[in-house]
Formats: C-alpha cells, sequence, structure tokens
C-alpha cells in the first residue's frame, strides 16, 4: 500500500459483521458509549444552551437522539440484511435503542450518586439536572424516562431504516435542514435580516437561539417534501454533466452572494475559507493529480507569507518596499523556487520517502524561522508587522469581505490555471504517476521532471495563500504555520474529492468554514468537524465532491 | 523503420542473488522473437532491465545504432522501445480513451497519433464503443487489448509483452496472438515473453529457453516446438 492509499483510505471504516442480536447490541453500545462520552467531556452541557428549536429541543439534545436514533438505524438494517421482517427488524433497533438508553442512565446515575467530580470536570450536578426531565435528578423515573427515551428513539431510527429509500433520503434531508438551519443560526438570520424584503422573516423563522417551532416544521417538511419531488420528477432524468454544471453554477452564485448579505464575521470565516481554497488547490495538483504525499505544505505558504512581509512591511528588516502587486507575484514566485529547490533532491527518491521528507521540511521551516540566527531578518518570534494593505489608484482593501474577494478572484484565476494544467498533456503525465509510477515511467513518461512540475506548482499556489495571508492579517508570526495547516488542507482534498476542483471548494467549505461558524462550542466543534470526516468517507468514499472520471465509474 | 535490439552479457542482480547471468541475444529488425521460460525463470526481469526500469549489473544493450544501456526509461520509449507490463498494468480509474493516448505521451505529431488511435482501434475492434468506460472495469481480455493499444501508441520499432496471455480465455489468447501477428506483420520487431511456450513458439520465428536466468536453448519456433526436453519442460506432455 503506497502512502497516497493510506492517506485517501485512513477515515473510512472497515468491520465484519455478527449475528443480529449482536449487531444491535453493539450498536446500541456504540450510541451509548458516544452519548456518555459526549456528556462527560462537557460537550453536552454547552451544547444544551443552544436551541436547535426554539424551546423544544436543544443541541445537545438534539446530537445524543441522533447518536440513538443512528444506533436503532444500524441495528435494523443490518437485521433487514439478514432477511428479518420489518416488524423484527424495528424491534432490533427498539434493542439497541434500550441498550443505549440503560448505559447512559447508569452513567448519570453513577454521577448522580458517586463523586465523579475530582476525575471529571463535566461529572456534575449540572449535568444530571440537564438530563433529567421527570422526577428528582438522579432519581429511578428519571432513570427510566432516558431508557425510555432511547428505546423510542432507536424504534423510531429503524423504522426510518425500513422505509422506502426515497423517503428514507426525504426524512434525512428534512432533519439535516432543521439541524443546519439551528446551528448555523445567525448565519441564516443574518442572511434573511440583510436580504431586501426578507427582513420581516427573520423574526418569525428564528427565535434567539434556535428555529422557531412553526418555522421547523417548515423546514423539515419543506425540505423532505422538495426531495422527494425532485428525485420523482427526474423523468427525464436530468444527465449527469448537466446537473454538475447547474450544481458548479449555485456553487459560484453561493460564494459571491453569500458572503454579500451577512455580517462581518461571516466575511472573516468566508476569508479563511478561500486562503484555504487557494492552498488545497495547491496540494490537488501535487496530491490530487499527481499523487505526491506532501505533509509539508505549510512551508510554502509562510515563504508566500514572510516574502510579502519583507517586501511591504515598513519594518526596518524588510529588503524592500514593492506594493502588494507586485510582491504577490513575488512571494508566488520565490515560494515556486523554494518547491523547486527542494523537490529536486527529495523527488528523485522513489516511494514513501516523500511523506516524511516534506513533512520534516514544514518543522525546518518554522524551526528556521524562530531561531535566533534567522532573528535579524525574520524577526523570531515577534515576528515582523506592519505590512501594507493591498490599495489600488488609492482604494486601499482593509475589510475581511474585500480580501475575501480578492481571494476569491485568485482562486479563480488559480483554478481555471489548474484546470488547463489538469486537462494538458503534463495532466495526464500526473494522474498516470498517480495511478502506477512504474508503468507511467515504462511509457515514457519523465517521473521527477513531472513530480517536480506538480510540486514547483503547488508551492506557487501555497505561496499566493501566505502572501494574501500576511497582507490581511497585517503582521507575520511563525506560530501561524503550524502542521495543523498542512494537515487541514490534506483532509479538504480528502473530503472534497481529490483532483476535483469543486470538490476543493465544497472541502473547504465544510471544513474550515463550518467548524467556524461553530466557534460558541469552543473545541467541541471539532466534534462536529470528526463526525462530518467519519460520516462522508463512510457515506461517498470518493469525497462531497469526486473528480468526473471517478464519478463516471458509478453511473457505468 | 525496425531496429535491431542486441543484448550481450546482460547481469542483472536483486542484492546478492544474480536474477539474469550472462544473457546475449539479438533480435533483427522485424522478427517475432521469443523468449519462454519457467515461472522465476528471469524473463520478468529481462524485460524491466530492456526498458530501464531495473538496474543492470552488467552488460550491454543496443537499440538500432544507439547504445541505450544507461539511458533512462523515457528515452528509450522515445528511440523506440515500449513495453507492454506483465498482468496489464493498466490505469484502472482513467478511461480507455486515456490509457491509450497516454501511450503517446513521448510523441508530438498529433495527427500521426489520431492515425495510430484509429489503427488500434481496427486491431481491437471491441475497444471503439468503450473509449469512455474506466479502463479497471474492462475484462481481462479488454484490458489485455488496451494494455498492447497503450504501447502500439508509442509507434515502437521494437514492442517487448510480457506474458500477455496469461489468465485470458483460449479464444481470447487467439485474438491477441493474432492481433500481435499484425502488429508485427506491420514492420514492429516483436519480443515476446511466454509461459504458455506452445502457442508463443507456434507464432515465433524465434525462440530463447531461459532457465535460472541464463538461456539454455536456442532456435526456431518450429525446432523447440519439435525438441524433445522442450515437449517435457514446457508444453507439459509428450507426444
Ligand atoms: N523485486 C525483486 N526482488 C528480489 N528478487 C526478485 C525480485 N523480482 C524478481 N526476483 C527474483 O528474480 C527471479 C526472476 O524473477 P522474474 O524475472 O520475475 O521471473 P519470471 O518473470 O520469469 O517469472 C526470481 O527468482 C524472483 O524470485
Ligand atoms: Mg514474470
Amino acid at each position: 500500500m503506497s502512502s497516497f492509499d493510506i492517506v485517501t483510505s485512513s477515515f473510512r471504516i472497515h468491520r465484519r459483521r455478527g449475528h443480529a442480536v449482536a449487531e444491535a447490541v453493539r450498536a446500541g453500545a456504540f450510541a451509548g458509549a458516544a452519548a456518555i462520552a459526549f456528556a462527560l467531556v462537557g460537550a453536552y452541557l454547552i451544547m444544551d444552551r443552544r436551541f436547535v428549536v426554539e424551546d423544544i429541543i436543544t443541541l445537545a439534545q438534539t446530537v445524543v437522539l441522533l447518536f440513538v436514533l443512528g444506533g436503532g438505524h444500524a441495528a435494523a438494517r443490518s437485521a433487514a440484511r439478514d432477511g428479518a421482517t420489518a416488524a423484527t427488524a424495528i424491534g432490533f433497533g427498539a434493542l439497541a435503542g434500550l441498550v443505549a438508553g440503560l448505559l447512559f442512565a447508569a452513567a448519570i446515575l453513577l454521577v448522580a450518586h458517586v463523586g465523579l467530580r475530582s476525575h471529571l470536570v463535566a461529572a456534575s450536578p449540572m449535568l444530571v439536572r440537564a438530563v433529567t426531565f421527570l422526577g428528582a435528578p438522579g432519581s429511578a423515573v428519571a432513570a427510566a424516562v432516558l431508557v425510555t427515551a432511547g428505546t423510542a428513539a432507536g424504534s423510531v431510527g429503524a423504522a426510518a431504516a425500513m422505509l422506502r429509500a426515497d423517503r428514507r433520503t426525504a426524512v434525512l434531508i428534512g432533519l439535516a435542514a432543521l439541524l443546519g438551519a439551528g446551528l448555523f443560526r445567525d448565519v441564516f438570520a443574518g442572511l434573511l435580516h440583510n436580504l431586501p424584503g426578507l427582513a420581516a422573516l427573520e423574526p418569525m423563522v428564528f427565535g434567539v437561539g434556535g428555529v422557531t417551532p412553526v418555522a421547523a416544521a417548515v423546514i423539515a417538511v419543506g425540505a423532505a417534501g422538495l426531495s422527494l419531488v425532485l428525485h420523482h420528477r427526474r423523468r427525464p432524468p436530468i444527465a449527469a454533466s448537466t446537473r454538475r454544471r447547474i450544481e458548479g453554477v449555485l456553487l459560484v452564485v453561493l460564494l459571491v452572494l453569500v458572503p454579500l448579505v451577512t455580517d462581518a464575521f461571516v466575511a472573516q470565516v468566508a476569508m479563511l475559507v478561500g486562503l484555504y481554497v487557494l492552498m488545497a488547490m495547491g496540494l490537488n495538483i501535487e496530491l490530487g493529480l499527481a499523487g505526491l504525499v506532501d505533509l509539508g505544505f505549510v512551508a510554502f505558504f509562510a515563504v508566500g507569507a514572510y516574502t510579502m512581509a519583507l517586501a511591504c512591511s515598513s519594518d526596518p528588516r524588510a529588503a524592500v518596499h514593492l506594493s502588494f502587486w507586485l510582491a504577490l507575484p513575488l512571494a508566488t514566485t520565490i515560494a515556486a523556487v523554494a518547491g523547486l529547490l527542494f523537490g529536486l533532491p527529495v523527488l528523485r527518491v522513489r516511494g514513501d520517502y516523500l511523506a516524511m521528507a516534506t513533512l520534516g521540511l514544514g518543522e525546518i521551516v518554522r524551526v528556521l524561522v524562530v531561531s535566533d540566527a534567522m532573528k535579524p531578518y525574520l524577526g523570531g518570534s515577534q515576528g515582523i508587522i506592519e505590512i501594507a494593505r493591498p490599495s489600488l489608484g488609492g482604494w486601499t482593501l482593509d475589510t475581511p469581505l474585500q480580501f475575501y474577494f480578492l481571494a476569491l478572484i485568485l482562486a479563480a484565476l488559480v483554478g481555471l490555471v489548474s484546470w488547463r494544467l489538469q486537462h494538458s498533456r503534463i495532466g495526464r503525465a500526473w494522474l498516470a504517476i498517480r495511478e502506477d509510477e512504474d508503468v507511467a515511467q515504462a511509457l515514457g513518461i519523465d517521473l521527477v521532471a513531472a513530480k517536480l512540475l506538480a510540486y514547483t506548482v503547488g508551492a506557487a499556489f501555497a505561496g499566493m495563500a501566505g502572501a494574501v495571508f500576511a497582507a490581511l492579517i497585517g503582521s507575520v508570526y511563525p506560530h501561524s504555520f503550524q502542521l495543523a495547516i498542512s494537515i487541514n488542507v490534506l483532509a479538504i482534498l480528502v473530503i472534497g474529492g481529490l483532483g476535483s476542483l469543486p470538490g476543493v471548494v465544497v472541502g473547504s467549505l465544510v471544513l474550515i468554514g463550518l467548524p467556524e461558524l461553530l466557534r460558541e462550542f469552543g473545541e467541541f466543534r471539532y466534534l462536529f468537524y470528526g463526525i462530518a470526516l467519519v460520516v462522508t468517507m463512510h457515506l461517498k468514499t470518493e469525497g462531497l465532491w469526486p473528480a468526473v472520471a471517478r464519478q463516471e465509474a458509478t453511473d457505468a | 523503420m525496425s531496429k535491431v535490439l542486441e543484448v550481450s552479457d546482460l547481469t542483472v542482480a536483486y542484492g546478492a542473488i544474480r536474477a539474469v547471468r550472462n544473457v546475449s541475444f539479438r533480435v533483427e529488425p522485424g522478427e517475432l522473437v521469443t523468449i519462454v521460460g519457467a515461472n522465476g525463470a528471469g524473463k520478468t526481469t529481462v524485460l524491466n532491465a530492456l526498458c530501464g526500469l531495473r538496474d543492470i549489473r552488467g552488460g550491454r544493450i543496443r537499440l538500432g545504432t544507439t547504445d541505450i544501456t544507461h539511458l533512462p526509461p523515457q528515452d528509450r520509449v522515445a528511440l523506440g522501445l515500449s513495453q507492454v507490463p506483465e498482468g496489464r498494468r493498466l490505469f484502472p480509474r482513467m478511461t480507455v480513451a486515456e490509457n491509450l493516448e497516454i501511450g503517446a505521451y513521448t510523441r508530438r505529431e498529433a495527427a500521426a497519433v489520431a492515425a495510430d488511435l484509429e489503427w488500434v482501434l481496427e486491431l481491437f475492434p471491441r475497444l471503439r464503443e468503450r473509449g469512455r468506460q474506466l479502463a479497471g472495469t474492462l475484462s481481462g481480455g479488454e484490458q489485455q487489448m488496451v494494455a498492447m493499444g497503450r504501447a502500439v501508441m508509442a509507434r515502437p520499432d521494437v514492442l517487448v509483452l510480457d506474458e500477455p496471455t496469461m489468465g485470458l480465455a483460449p479464444q481470447i489468447v487467439d485474438l491477441v496472438l493474432d492481433a500481435l501477428r499484425a502488429i508485427n506483420a506491420n514492420g514492429v520487431t516483436v519480443l515476446l515473453v511466454e509461459q504458455n511456450a506452445y502457442r508463443a513458439l507456434e507464432i515465433a520465428d524465434r525462440a530463447f529457453v531461459l532457465e535460472s536466468g541464463e538461456i539454455v536453448m536456442t532456435g526456431t519456433g518450429a525446432e523447440l516446438l519439435d525438441h524433445p526436453d522442450i515437449r517435457n519442460a514446457y508444453l507439459g506432455y509428450d507426444a
């Protein structure tokens, strides 16, 4: 297995299936364990403050409910696969729900009556109160309510599994729409507020913390209905290519319009997404097309950022004083040259050493930048400040929204370049190398040259993103260039779909945009990140927006 | 347009083990020559050394008038040596058309490439409707056709093939070998490596027998077919 395969399959889960009863108990135990972990790490209490549906159900309750619904669903599906009737399958779902409920209730009783507080801060009386819906906190009645609710939720999840595929999808979409509206209340409320003529709707749809009950019903039923209508109206079906084109146009419209009509915070998040799109397009050339596993991508982001700093800052360390528009191509070029110089020795080595070498490079660059030796030139840990903002004929870009559009325009340019490269002779060669390096070589492809080109182009795009980043923030510090950035970009590609340009955008939105919008949940927002990752790789193994050729494989 | 392929004293080693020892042979322009040998005899090693995919311990390789011993693989392809690898090795997630196109990677003349593509599709009419299908979804026989077509797209002077009939049904084997003969008749020198000795010897002008990394016998295809040692060791029957 090459490191490319390992990277692209590492988020997937494979497991052997057992007997239906065992599967139901296992699914229930898994759901229960997830719910307990969710509660005991403190996520429950934080998310309990936020309503999904105003005054009806909180986010925390929704999450636990989803765990158990999922458990019941899984149990029923595995029973049905073994040939069980619908009623039996629902029974298995109820069993899974029962197991989950029992586990959860037991954990809560433990928290209520045995002091776990010294070990787990979140195992507090507050938690016990939060999950008490009837009776006294910690009482048998309260526990029985949890067990009953679990059993009911498991049965409901199982019943959903017994629906016809189109209806099951509709239910799923209805729920997802509701959850999305509740979770991203601020974004949508801001949207409604700023859209001319729709401002009056805002208080009707959104309460203080979530969706109003009436709006919730409308959203869920509406989304489910729409899904059913679209599913059945597609006769004759829309050609896959047409559909992709429509989706592409929608994506672009979304990218251009949404940040315009929402608030400054969303624009800031959008800006960050834009930067990641730029970077991910770079890594897409390396990993998505040529199959080069580059774990030190952040190095070139740093090179671009520091070049911008040294070219545009009023700091005495600055080498020259250029305008942003000259510094941008300069930073891109220097990052490309850095890529070329580093790639030259490293890319000659075949196989999996690249991942290790690049991982090292990322760290070397960061350590170099903080080092005392480079301090006179790069400012050490104090970094370089006062980087001039880009200006065009007296008009200076300074709001996040303006930077977002700058990033968007650059991303469009870079996307165009990527697209042309991908569909050129060299693009074919990259794909061939990714698929089978030895054969590519036997067919006359110069491996070192082709890889070096991919690596250099990727570095250039990363450098460009770094330069924009430096100009946006107005300063550069070594701590901005962590390994996590390389990993994020990698995950964006895997989630979006390797080798797919729209996938890059969707991946950035999902992995960078959504967690930023969920900042109110602190570190726990990564819970959604993790769930999104696992669920995506499970349901859509080729990514959210797979590259064309691969999608045809499923059509054919 | 055909070129001679000459190998002298070729030695290839994996660590301390010399898998190919002092092998010398010559394939004349336009010939169809086969190397037969049991599993592990060193056939694949010889071919990979010819194509520059394996470092060699000693010996020389000449293609036409050029000494290619130390050239990188891509230069050998450009000089007219192209390979159909063992086990077909298509790019499974690329389409049939893309697989064929990439075979012509070293060539720049679009019109000639298009003409060769047409020729490949005449050789293998089955591939005509399958241009947009992913190569990984083809049957074994179709995959072999694409692998051969891909190699032919490089417009080789010398085409080397590593066990192209492996794992194929008898009627598909016929199809593949017929196509190979047609390619050869079109002026391409062919070096065919086969474990399936009977079918290879039938169509070969000349043949070498490789055993434990050494050539132990040479002759015309017909001579070796009739040779009692060969009949016993490689054809699996005596008559
Ligand atoms: N990559 C390798 N590393 C070590 N030994 C190898 C390798 N490839 C082949 N060999 C050995 O070299 C010998 C010749 O192998 P090969 O050329 O594949 O034979 P054939 O193609 O005739 O079946 C065998 O003994 C095999 O075990
Ligand atoms: Mg072999």
